[in-house]
C-alpha cells in the first residue's frame, strides 16, 4: 500500500519575523487541520520561552491533509528552528524534506538567515517555493524584493506567490504550489527500513518521543528496530503519525513522518540525524549526513549559594532529559567552589538554560565567561588532539605545539551606508573577508570566516548599534584553524580568582587584560579595604587597577524622616551584596563574572 | 516618654545643600502656624499618651516666627499635652535672626534650648552654601546667646565642603572652641540630589566632596572631640556629659514623636507617619479635614532593622539584652551570627554586653549596620 504520490513533506524558511509562524498557522487553517476553537497564535511554538522570544527554539512536525482538485494529499510540515545555534536540528529537518517555502518579508528584503537558511536547503536539493510576505504592509517593495529573490535563486517572477500570511492572502496558491511543485518522496516501501530521525521530544509521562522520516520500508507497532548510530535496540511500543495531536497508527510507510516512542527515558539516548532501523532484515547502511552535535560553546554554572549545589545538580539533569544538547559535568573552582562545566550549542542556547534554571528552577546561579572549545595538541605528542572547553585546562604553554579553535562562516547583510564600520568590527573581530555583493544599490552581503571566539565576545550588539539595527547576521560552523591564544588570569588582591581566567588570541590580550580591569573596577563595589586588580599572562601582568577603599558608609543625618527611607535603602543593599560571591575577603557581584563580556559598554 | 515636632517649613532663602521641605514664600506663614494649631488639635486625642519630654521647632526656620506665632504654637501644645515642667523645649534659630532681646523673649516663652544654624566660621564657605548670614554674625550670635542667659544650646557645623582642606576644618572646631558649647553637631557635606549643589557638581562648577578628605575630617573630630571633653554619642552629635540632646535622642532610641506641619514625620512605636511636604497641600488637607498624610506599618524585620541602624550611630551601641528583650532571642542569634566576620576584623567590638562600631570604623556605620540587618525572603 504505497500513498507516496500524494504525500508532500516540506518545512518554512525564514528570516525571524518574516512570518513563518503566522503563515503555519494559515496552513493549518486552510486545511482544517486545527478548528477555531482550537485556535491559538502561533500554533508551533509552545515552549514559554519561545512565544516569548517570538522564535522557534525546538523543531515540531505537523500533518495536515488538503483537497486539491479531489484528490487528497496529505502535507507534512516540518518546523525548523529558527536560531543559527540549533543549525544541525535544521539541517535534518530539511533533509527530511522534499521542498521549502522560502518566505520573505516584502517591507524588510532578503535578510542573512533568509541566505544561511537557502543554502542548506539548495545542498539538500529541496525544490524552493519563493512566497514573498507580507505585501499588504504599506511599506512593502514587492518590486524591490521580488528582484532580490530572482537574483537569489534565480527562478522566475512568476514563480514567487504574492502572501499575506496576517490576512490569509495567497495561502491557496501556496497550498496548490505545494501539491504541484513539491514532488512526492522516493523510496520503497517493502525495501528495508531506514527512517531518518529529525527531532526528539520530551514528554514527562511517556519519555522520549522521537520524530522521523521513513525513506524506505515502514516501521510496525511492536517492532523491534535499531538505531544504527548509537546501536540501541528498542521495541516500538506505539507509533504513529503528528496531527495536531498524535495520531496513533499500525505503522508508518516510507516517505512519510512519524512518532514513535519506547520507555526511552532520557533525551541524549537519542541523536538527531540517527537511522532507525529494524532488528531483523535491517538495512545496509545507514543514511548519510549523521553528525554527533558537539556542544560549541561553555560556561561554568555555579549556584550562588554554595550550599545549592545538588539542587542545581538536579535542576541540570531535569534540562538535560529533555535537552539532549546541553553537556555537563562537576567542575569545582577556588573561587566559586563547586559546580557545572556546561556545554552549549551556542549563546543563545546557554542563555536559554540560564533563563530556564532560573524560571523553572528557582535556581540563582554565576554563570562564568564562556569561552569555544579548543583543540590543543602537545609537544609530547603533536599528533593528538586535547580537547579545551576550559581555561583551567589550557596546557602550559611551553608544552603546546599547537592550538586551532572553531571557524564559521558569517553572513552579514547591512545597509551600503554601513559597510564600513560593519567591516572594521569584523575586521577587529579577526575575520577574513570572504565575498561582498551587492543585493541591491542600497544593500550589501558581507560574507567573513571568522573565529566562533569572537561571536561570543559582544559581536551581536555591536553590530547592531554600529548598523543602528540595520544589520542581519546568521553564521554556519565551518572547521578548526591554528590559531595563538593565550590564558589571561585576573588576580584580586594578589589571588588568582580562577573563575574570571579567559582564553584570548594574542594580539588582543593586552588590550583585553586592560579593559577586563577596568570593568571589574567598575562592577566590583569599593569595600571596607583597598583592592588590587591586575590581568596576567603567566607570571606576567599585563594590566593593573586598583579600586579604593570605602572611607564613608553613612550618612550625615538619622532624623525623624530620614529612618525609614535609610532603612530601605540599606535593605536593597544588603539584599545585593546576598547575591554577590565572597572570594578572598572580596565581594563580587554575579555580574563581574561576566565582565569579560562587556567589555565595550 | 515621648516627643514633639513642629515643622515650620519657611526659609529666608535657599541654602544650597539643604533637601529638607522649606518654602521661601512666606505670606501663608500665619495661615500655616493656624492649620499646625489645628492639626496639633486633630490629633492629640490619638497622639502619644503620658508626659511629652520635648518640644522641639524645627524646620525650615522657625527663628522666622514672630513671638507671637512661636507662643501660639508652644501654648497649644501645653493646652493638649501634659508636658513635663522640665522639658527640653528647643528653637532652630539661624544667627542672622537673632538679636539680644529677641533671644530674652524666648527664654520667657519658656525655649529652654537652642540649635543654631551656624554651619562656619568662614564667609566663603557660607556664601558657597547661599546662607543667608556672614561669619561675623556666627560669632556675634553665640555671644548673645550666653548674654540671653541660655546655658543649653548647640551648633551646626559642616565639614567635607568642596576644596576644605584638614586645616580649614582644624580651624574652624578652633573657632567654636572658645564658645564651649554644651553640644554641637558636625555634618559631613552631603550632596542631595535635586539641590542647587547637586546641580553644581554635576555641571562640573563645584567639586563633589572627596571622601578621603571627609574622612580625615571625621577623624580629626573624634580626636578634637575627645579632646575637649567631649562626647561623640551619635555619629555627627557631640555633648559634654550630661548635654545630650533629649528630643533627637527619641529619634535614635526608638521611642515615640508625633510631628506637625507639612514633611513632618510622626511614630507611635509601631507605625511611622508621613505628612505631606507641600505647603499648598498641607494646607488644603487641613482646610478640608483630609489626612495631612500617609502611614506605614513596620514589619517586625523593619524594626530590628531600624533599630540595628539607630543604634549602631550611637557611641554606646546596643546591648544584647536589649535587642533579645525587644525581639526575642532567634533574632538576637541572626544578628550575633551576622557580626561574627566583622567582629573578628575589629569591624564591630562587644564590651560589657553591647555592641558597637569603634571609632576607627564609625564612618562605615550604616554599611556595618545592613550587614546585621535581617531581609524579608522577597527583599
Ligand atoms: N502585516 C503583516 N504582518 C505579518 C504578516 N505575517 C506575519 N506578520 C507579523 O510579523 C510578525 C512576525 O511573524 P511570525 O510569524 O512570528 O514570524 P517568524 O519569526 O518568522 O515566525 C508578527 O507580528 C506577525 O503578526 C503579514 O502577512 N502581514
Ligand atoms: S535655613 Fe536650614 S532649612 Fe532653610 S534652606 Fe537653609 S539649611 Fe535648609
Ligand atoms: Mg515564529
Amino acid at each position: 500500500m504505497n500513498k507516496m504520490d500524494t504525500l508532500r513533506n516540506f518545512c518554512i524558511i525564514a528570516h525571524i519575523d518574516h512570518g513563518k509562524s503566522t503563515l503555519a498557522d494559515r496552513l493549518l487553517e486552510n486545511t482544517k487541520t486545527i478548528s477555531d476553537r482550537e485556535k491559538k497564535d502561533q500554533l508551533l511554538d509552545d515552549m514559554d520561552l519561545e512565544r516569548e522570544r517570538g522564535i522557534t527554539i525546538k523543531s515540531h512536525a505537523i500533518q495536515m491533509l488538503h483537497d486539491q482538485d479531489g484528490v487528497e494529499y496529505t502535507f507534512n510540515l516540518i518546523d525548523t528552528p529558527g536560531h543559527v545555534d540549533f543549525s544541525y536540528e535544521v539541517s535534518r529537518a530539511i533533509a527530511a524534506c522534499e521542498g521549502a517555502l522560502l518566505i520573505v518579508d516584502a517591507a524588510q528584503g532578503i535578510q542573512a538567515q533568509t541566505i544561511s537558511n537557502l543554502y542548506l536547503a539548495l545542498e539538500h536539493d529541496l525544490e524552493i517555493i519563493p512566497v514573498l510576505n507580507k505585501i499588504d504592509l504599506p511599506s512593502a517593495q514587492p518590486e524591490e524584493v521580488t528582484d532580490q529573490i530572482i537574483d537569489l535563486i534565480g527562478c522566475k517572477k512568476e514563480d514567487i506567490i504574492l502572501a499575506s500570511a496576517k490576512e490569509g492572502k495567497g495561502v491557496a496558491d501556496i497550498l496548490s504550489a505545494i501539491v504541484h511543485r513539491i514532488p512526492a518522496p522516493e523510496g520503497h516501501a517493502e525495501a528495508p527500513l531506514q527512517a531518518m530521525v529529525f527531532d526528539s521530544i520530551f514528554n514527562p509521562y511517556r519519555g522520549i518521543e522521537v520524530l522521523f522520516r521513513v525513506f524506505n520500508g515502514h516501521i510496525k507497532q511492536g517492532q523491534k528496530v535499531r538505531f544504527m548510530n548509537t546501536g540501541h535496540t528498542y521495541e516500538a511500543e506505539e507509533l504513529g503519525v503528528l496531527k495536531l495531536k498524535q495520531d496513533k497508527q499500525e505503522a508508518v510507510y516510507a516517505g512519510n513522518v512519524g512518532y514513535l516512542t519506547s520507555g526511552i527515558k532520557e533525551a541524549k539516548e537519542v541523536k538527531v540525524g540517527d537511522t532507525i532501523t529494524a532488528v531483523e532484515n535491517p538495512a545496509d547502511k545507514a543514511i548519510g549526513g549523521f553528525e554527533d552535535v558537539k556542544p560549541m560553546v561553555f560556561a561554568g554554572i555555579f549556584p550562588v549559594d554554595t550550599d545549592e549545589y545538588e539542587e542545581l545538580r538536579n535542576a541540570i539533569e531535569k534540562l538535560q532529559l529533555n535537552d539532549a544538547s546541553l553537556t555537563f559535568e562537576p567542575e569545582s573552582s577556588a573561587a566559586l567552589g563547586f559546580g557545572f562545566r556546561c556545554g552549549f550549542l551556542g549563546m543563545l542556547h546557554m542563555e536559554i538554560i540560564q533563563e530556564r534554571l532560573e524560571r523553572e528552577f528557582k535556581m540563582s546561579v554565576i554563570t562564568t565567561v564562556p569561552n569555544v572549545s579548543y583543540h590543543a595538541y602537545l609537544k609530547s605528542d603533536p599528533e593528538k588532539l586535547v580537547l579545551v572547553t576550559n581555561p583551567t585546562e589550557f596546557p602550559e604553554p611551553s608544552e603546546l605545539d599547537h592550538i586551532k579553535e572553531p571557524y564559521i562562516r558569517a553572513q552579514i547583510i547591512t545597509k551600503a551606508d554601513f559597510v564600513g564600520p560593519v567591516m572594521n568590527l569584523c575586521i577587529e573581530k579577526r575575520g577574513d573577508l570572504k565575498n561582498q555583493v551587492y543585493l541591491t544599490s542600497e544593500r550589501v552581503e558581507l560574507t567573513f570566516d571568522m573565529p566562533l571566539a569572537e561571536i561570543v565576545f559582544d559581536f551581536y550588539d555591536r553590530l547592531k548599534s554600529l548598523s543602528r539595527g540595520y544589520a542581519s547576521f546568521d553564521y554556519t560552523p565551518m572547521d578548526y584553524r591554528e590559531t595563538d591564544m593565550v590564558k589571561v588570569d585576573v588576580l584580586i588582591n594578589g589571588d588568582q580568582v580562577d573563575a574570571l581566567s579567559a582564553l584570548i588570541h594574542r594580539s588582543n590580550a593586552y588590550d583585553i587584560g586592560k579593559k577586563i580591569c577596568s570593568k571589574l573596577k567598575e562592577l566590583i563595589p569599593r569595600q571596607q579595604f583597598m583592592i588590587a586588580l591586575q590581568a596576567a599572562i603567566g607570571a606576567k601582568v599585563i594590566a593593573r587597577e586598583t579600586l579604593s577603599a570605602l572611607r564613608k558608609d553613612v550618612t550625615a543625618k538619622c532624623y525623624g524622616g530620614d529612618i525609614s527611607r535609610k532603612r530601605k535603602l540599606l535593605e536593597k543593599q544588603k539584599a545585593g551584596k546576598k547575591k554577590m560571591r565572597q572570594v578572598g575577603n572580596v565581594e563580587i557581584p554575579q555580574k563581574a563574572f561576566l565582565a569579560v563580556l562587556q567589555l565595550n559598554d | 516618654m515621648s516627643g514633639l515636632y513642629f515643622h515650620i517649613p519657611f526659609c529666608r532663602q535657599a541654602c544650597t545643600y539643604c533637601d529638607f521641605h522649606f518654602s521661601t514664600r512666606r505670606q501663608q506663614q500665619p495661615a500655616m502656624v493656624a492649620a499646625i494649631r489645628q492639626e496639633l488639635q486633630q490629633r492629640a486625642p490619638t497622639g502619644p499618651t503620658g508626659q511629652m519630654k520635648s518640644i522641639y521647632l524645627g524646620g525650615g526656620t522657625p527663628s522666622l516666627l514672630s513671638l507671637s506665632q512661636l507662643e501660639s504654637l508652644l501654648q497649644a501644645a501645653q493646652a493638649n499635652f501634659s508636658v513635663d515642667p522640665a522639658a527640653e523645649i528647643t528653637l532652630e534659630a539661624n544667627p542672622d535672626d537673632l538679636s539680644l532681646p529677641y533671644l530674652k523673649q524666648l527664654r520667657q516663652l519658656g525655649v529652654n534650648r537652642l540649635s543654631i544654624g551656624l554651619q562656619s566660621f568662614d564667609d566663603s564657605h557660607l556664601q558657597l552654601m547661599n546662607r543667608a548670614h556672614n561669619a561675623r554674625q556666627s560669632r556675634q550670635c553665640l555671644e548673645w546667646i550666653r548674654a540671653a542667659g541660655f546655658d543649653n544650646f548647640t551648633v551646626d557645623l559642616i565639614y567635607g565642603m568642596p576644596r576644605q582642606s584638614p586645616k580649614h576644618w582644624e580651624g574652624q572646631l578652633a573657632a567654636l572652641a572658645p564658645f564651649k558649647p554644651p553640644h554641637f553637631s558636625a555634618y559631613a557635606l552631603t550632596v542631595e540630589p535635586r539641590t542647587v549643589l547637586a546641580h553644581q557638581v554635576a555641571r562640573g562648577t563645584l567639586p563633589a566632596p572627596e571622601e578621603e578628605t571627609v574622612a580625615a575630617h571625621f577623624d580629626y573630630l573624634q580626636q578634637w572631640a575627645a579632646a575637649q571633653g567631649y562626647e561623640h554619642y551619635e555619629l555627627s552629635n557631640l555633648a559634654l556629659p550630661g548635654c545630650r540632646a533629649v528630643h533627637n535622642s527619641a529619634y535614635w532610641q526608638g521611642q515615640p514623636y508625633l510631628g506637625l506641619g507639612p514633611g513632618a514625620h510622626s511614630f507611635d512605636g509601631k507605625q511611622r507617619y508621613a505628612n505631606v511636604a507641600s505647603n499648598p497641600r498641607y494646607l488644603k488637607a487641613i482646610q478640608e479635614g483630609q489626612p495631612t498624610g500617609t502611614s506605614e506599618w513596620l514589619r517586625p524585620e523593619d524594626h530590628l532593622n531600624e533599630y540595628l541602624m539607630t543604634r549602631l550611630r550611637l557611641d554606646e551601641g546596643f546591648a544584647w539584652a536589649d535587642l533579645t528583650e525587644r525581639f526575642g532571642s532567634r533574632w538576637a542569634q541572626f544578628v550575633r551570627r551576622e557580626a561574627q566576620k566583622h567582629l573578628k576584623a575589629g569591624r564591630f567590638q562587644e564590651a560589657a554586653g553591647r555592641l558597637f562600631i569603634p571609632a576607627a570604623w564609625r564612618f562605615h556605620s550604616d554599611g556595618l549596620a545592613a550587614e546585621l540587618f535581617a531581609l524579608q525572603p522577597t527583599a
